[in-house]
């Protein structure tokens, strides 16, 4: 079927477009900011606390994002079952972390804490690597000559039934982790505290990210996978295996997936069965707003959503409020592919770099 | 065209005579074996095999006239008179006793929904994760306009059996109904105009943010915006809703032991099914249709061939929502209630899984899946889980209705995988899964993407 043989008007292709839309979307930027910038002048102190908790929330949205993107740019898939893999994560998280064997507690000293997170971290991360990989053996590597819409619905399936393994292992209700992560302050200014979870939660996010970039930029399976994303028979032909390569793909979106689950694990300090489903789709959400395909637009849409949240749901002064939340970020969604379906960053290309 | 659409309900492949014959014969036997007390079998086991074997063995497409109708007529006429014997009916194995008729009415309401989404997915070829959206507007349609949620407004026009000084508005439910309908499709419209330009998995994830928006509109709207309007009571939903009625009867009382509250609800809900059908074969076979299928098969050589590309989108669109509103302010009225929390994405993808099991783009397809998933989401679940906790002695009791949406995930995965048109499939839809195999497809696609 090429019946998705692209349906963008003329006007999308050449760059141009109609001036009424970019006066109403630059006005709400404007009344956006106009907001902000009244909180930020009623409690300044506030609202730097919220900043650094949506930039905190950003990062660990940026790896379920990119996850999303690195699939979405190799397959030109959504890989609905991602919010599930990384629920399936943060429960590997509470189960390992929760063992007597690590017997980690709060308070421990750091020659004591790091490794074991680390060691957690691994298993995480091989946890839903494979899990990914397993998903997309089984529910898409059939797939990949049929219509498009194909995959899509059985990653749906896959995504209920990665939800129902999460609600048959742990049960429907939130179960608590131990925190582990010391809470005390980083520092302390005018009100302002920066708390080490938070901290932790950059300084664990900050390597992934870099590693991520130089695998896919500077590695030969990176170039690899790029060859793949942008053609996968001509690929084929220079003899990359395509289903390695795509198989490869879907581990590392994994395993960014388990990094980013067994974080919010820690960060959040309880999960549920359900929360793939909210997370994957605001982290889908991010992909979309940065550009989805591309790498750091991945991170800098999941950051803007992180601090879209948090001032959404953080600021006092006209704020709609956590109930909200939900109906804005799919809000933001439907604009942004209405009025710009290629993303903040620029054009779409199919290679993540 | 018309001929494809004639025959599909012969479309599985068991065209032949031979094969029909055979599995006739089966079906007697067993109904033999039935009537000659075997075990435990019922009598009306017998019956009900060669009801079946009456539809299915004569070559019914083959009588001149009357041959094209007889296998539906059949169907209806058992339909209809299912409120009178389904309590005689043998217990199936496992499953337990056949669908109540309050079930059925139940089942009535989702295969409406599934036909009305079949129009969109499988006659148009869009994905829409976001379909419970209508069936939330037609739910709150018919529980603003015929409830006391407004109690300083005092309309009463037509509701049957409704005390005249009950403050709210009391609209009859017939009339609603209808504008259920019809302001349903004007939403799909508004949604669809700026969306249905978007390519496939683009537009499945805009129509799930709408579907996942109005539910929490729904949620929030007991302060509406801040106003302090109560507009949806929030998450304590409205209730209770009034019934419909006619000629004094209200439906929620009924009146004598034959027109019961339940037969008169599942008449009227076959009624609108039947209604629902037949639109939905008669628009596949219009203009339209046509316009739908072969936007479906290939979009560019369809607006190549001069077919308007988002007009008749938008058609698919308002018309699969406007059979979601109906449904959905019927089963309103029925279930007396409605919930925000009764439109979450799962009920989408309950009824998106009714289409995909029986068989996208085919109607027979769509009623069996719809009816099969309705009745399992009702009774067959908790009825098969009990019947192992007490027979396999696995599992308890609850097990089975708690893991249903993963049932369904296996579902939805195992028919794309294996069988991807459908149990009962259009022969159209089948030769486009199946047909170009290796390339075709990507190669043109592609093209086309590094053009741009």
């Amino acid at each position: 079927m090429v019946s998705e043989a692209s349906q963008q008007p003329l006007a999308a292709r050449t760059g141009y477009r109609p001036s009424v839309t970019g006066i109403v979307g630059l006005s709400l930027v404007l009344l956006l900011v106009a907001w902000l910038g009244v909180n930020f002048y009623k409690t300044p102190s506030d609202f730097i606390q919220i900043f650094l908790i949506g930039f905190t929330v950003g990062a660990l949205y940026a790896l379920i994002a990119l996850g999303y993107t690195l699939v979405y740019g190799i397959l030109e898939l959504i890989n609905f079952a991602h919010g599930d893999v990384f629920m399936l994560g943060s429960m590997m998280a509470v189960t390992v972390v929760g063992t007597s064997l690590f017997n980690l507690h709060q308070g421990q000293a750091w020659y004591v804490l790091w490794p074991l997170v680390i060691v957690a971290l691994l298993i995480c991360m091989a946890f839903c690597g494979g899990l990914n990989v397993t998903v997309e053996l089984i529910a898409y590597r059939r797939l990949r000559h049929a219509p498009r819409l194909a995959p899509l619905i059985t990653a749906i399936g896959a995504s209920f039934i990665l939800q129902n393994v999460g609600l048959a292992w742990k049960g429907p209700n939130y179960v608590q982790t131990a925190s582990v992560l010391p809470t005390g302050t980083v520092f302390s200014t005018h009100g302002v505290e920066y708390t080490w979870e938070k901290l932790i939660v950059l300084i664990v996010t900050t390597p992934v990210l870099l590693l991520l970039v130089w695998l896919v930029q500077r590695t030969r399976q990176g170039k690899a996978m790029r060859a793949v994303a942008q053609d996968k028979d001509a690929a084929a032909m220079m003899g990359i295996n395509v289903n390695r390569t795509i198989s490869f793909t879907f581990l590392i979106a994994g395993a960014l997936a388990g990094v980013a689950g067994l974080l919010y694990a820690l960060y959040a300090g309880s999960v549920r069965f359900d929360q793939g489903f909210q997370l994957g789709l605001i982290a889908f959400t991010a992909a979309v707003f940065g550009g989805i395909g591309n790498l750091p637009g991945a991170v800098l849409g999941a950051v803007l959503i992180g601090l879209i949240q948090a001032f959404n749901e953080g600021l006092t002064w006209h704020a709609p409020g956590s109930d909200w939340t939900q109906s804005i970020v799919f809000g933001l969604l439907i604009l942004i592919l209405v009025f710009r379906p290629e993303g903040l960053l620029g054009e779409r290309t199919p290679e993540g770099g | 065209m018309a001929r494809v659409a004639r025959s599909d309900i012969d479309a599985a492949g068991l065209q032949s005579r031979g094969l029909r014959m055979g599995i006739g014969a089966v079906l007697l036997l067993i109904a033999v074996a039935a009537e000659h007390g075997f075990g435990s079998l019922d009598i009306s086991t017998f019956y009900f095999l060669a009801v079946l074997a009456i539809i299915y063995v004569p070559p019914w497409e083959d009588v001149p006239v009357v041959g094209r109708y007889a296998r539906a007529t059949i169907a209806i006429v058992i339909a209809f008179t299912y409120p009178f014997f389904w309590d005689k009916l043998f217990t199936v194995p496992i499953f337990g006793e056949f669908p109540s008729v309050s079930t059925g009415v139940v089942m009535l309401v989702f295969i409406m929904m599934a036909v009305g989404l079949n129009i969109v997915v499988g006659y148009a070829g869009l994905l829409d994760l976001g379909y419970v959206a209508f069936y939330a507007i037609g739910a709150y349609v018919a529980a603003w306009f015929a409830s006391v949620q407004f109690p300083h407004a005092n309309v009463h026009f037509g509701a049957v059996g409704v005390a005249h000084n009950l403050p709210g508005f009391h609209i009859s439910i017939w009339l609603l109904l209808i504008a259920a309908g019809f302001l349903t499709a004007g939403v799909g419209v508004i949604i669809g105009l700026p969306t249905l330009r978007l390519r496939g998995d683009y537009l499945a994830i805009v129509t799930l943010g709408f579907g996942e928006i109005l539910p929490q509109i729904a949620r929030n709207s007991d302060n509406f915006f801040g106003t302090g309007f109560n507009l949806t009571n929030g998450p304590n939903g409205i209730t209770p809703i009034d019934s419909p009625g006619f000629f004094g009867v209200n439906y929620l009382t009924g009146s004598g032991t034959f027109w019961t509250s339940e037969r008169l609800f599942y008449w009227t809900g076959l009624l609108l099914l039947l209604f629902t059908i037949f639109c939905s074969v008669r628009l596949r076979d219009s203009r339209l249709g046509r316009a739908w299928i072969a936007i479906r098969e290939d979009e560019t050589a369809a607006a190549a061939m001069g077919v308007p590309l988002m007009r008749t989108k938008t058609w698919a669109y308002a018309s699969g929502a406007f059979f979601g509103g109906i449904a959905g302010a019927y089963y309103a009225s029925f279930k007396s209630a409605t919930f925000p929390g009764d439109f979450f994405f799962n009920i989408s993808v309950f009824i998106l899984c009714m289409v995909i099991l029986g068989g996208m783009g085919n109607i027979w397809g769509v009623i069996f899946g719809g009816a099969f998933l309705a009745y399992l989401d009702q009774e067959g679940l908790a009825d098969s889980g009990a019947w192992m906790h007490t027979h396999l002695h696995i599992l308890s009791g609850d097990t089975v209705p708690k893991y249903e949406f993963g049932i369904f995930g296996v579902i939805l995965l195992v028919t794309m995988l294996f069988r991807p048109e459908g149990l009962i499939p259009s022969t159209r839809r089948a030769a486009e899964f199946h047909e170009g195999g290796e390339f075709a497809e990507e190669y043109l696609y592609d093209v086309q993407h590094e053009g741009n």
